[in-house]
């Protein structure tokens, strides 16, 4: 039974209601704006920053997820795509209380026509893509970025790369998260694409499969 | 609601956790709790490949109880919920490491008596 998109959103809207405590949106953005300057500070390179930031994601992603999966009840994703509105719809809303909108792209999903009750999911072909644009970023609410950090090319918001990054890899799947473009540093849109490297086949204990 | 024990079970198939509630199990040698732990995570791993069910992170969570007991899965949802949030959340634990928080042990009391 596929759900649609509107029942994600749905869940999404109730999981973020049922949330006993919710965190104070500026002490929230100015927490990670400290931290973000202190990384800059530290280490003096803007590349670097951006892969710290990835690996403190990476990080709290591993954590999060279980929270997710505990609360949310939901069940697996059927390909690449569906995780991708999972993510958006549900993930994003009931953390952040944003629900970024998703496209999908990448190799063609593998016209897989046994989608039939087969043991594993249809798989989408490594290669498939899903990216989340989000049209408010609580992370990066009163931040204007200086010349020196456009120009040394950071990423502000790269922790959330990580977080996809660190829960998706444990639920078996490797992607590989970057950010396209952000609107702090004057572009349009900010945009974060999640390309599924491959699925994570589960360690079995009996010699070769 | 008679509750005998819990473990829960790292992706790994170590044992992470035991707690066991009031006597109704004669006890086993931690050797032994160790064995059975791995035992159930490589029958685990061999079903979920017949028949998955939702997506799993890789933890498990195993509830010893008489067999009158109906609501374990209401039980095991909650326990998975303070996992979540007493050992996950918690920064300074490391995953898949056995788990060593006065604040698991408190809430699991607290639900599982």
């Amino acid at each position: 039974m596929a759900t649609t998109s509107k029942q994600y959103k749905v869940i999404g809207e109730e999981l973020w209601k049922g949330r006993a405590e919710k965190t104070n949106a500026e002490l929230f953005a100015l927490t990670y704006g400290a931290l973000v300057v202190q990384l800059i500070q530290d280490y003096e390179d803007y590349e670097e920053v951006n892969k710290q930031l990835e690996k403190m994601g990476y990080n709290i992603g591993t954590r999060l997820i279980e929270d997710f999966l505990a609360r949310s009840n939901i069940g697996r994703c059927v390909d690449f795509r569906e995780t991708g509105e999972v993510v958006a719809k549900v993930g994003f809303k009931s953390f952040l209380n944003i629900t970024p909108s998703v496209t999908h792209g990448g190799l063609p999903i593998a016209a897989s026509p046994t989608r039939s009750s087969t043991a594993s999911p249809a798989p989408t072909i490594p290669g498939a893509t899903f990216t989340l644009t989000l049209d408010e970023n609580p992370l990066a609410e009163f931040v204007e970025l200086p010349e020196e950090a456009l120009e040394g090319g950071l990423w502000f918001s790269n922790i959330l790369c990580g977080v996809l990054r660190g829960a998706l890899e444990m639920i078996q799947m490797q992607v590989t998260a970057t950010f396209i473009s952000d609107v702090l540093r004057g572009d349009e849109t900010t945009e974060i694409k999640v390309t599924l490297v491959k699925y994570l086949e589960e360690e079995v204990p009996v010699g070769d499969d | 609601m008679a509750i005998f024990g819990l473990w829960v079970i790292n992706k790994a198939g170590g044992l992470v956790y035991e707690r066991n509630f009031g006597d109704g199990l004669p006890r086993l040698t931690s050797n032994e709790y160790l064995v059975l732990a791995g035992t159930l995570h490589g029958i685990h791993a061999i079903t979920s490949r017949l028949s998955p069910i939702g997506p799993s992170s890789g933890t498990k969570f195993v509830l010893l109880t008489s067999l009158a007991e109906s609501t374990a899965d209401v039980v095991l949802q909650k326990v998975y919920e303070v996992y979540a949030d007493a050992v996950m959340k918690n920064p300074f634990h490391t995953p898949e490491m056995p788990i060593r928080s006065e604040g698991f042990d408190r809430r699991i009391t607290a639900l599982l008596g």
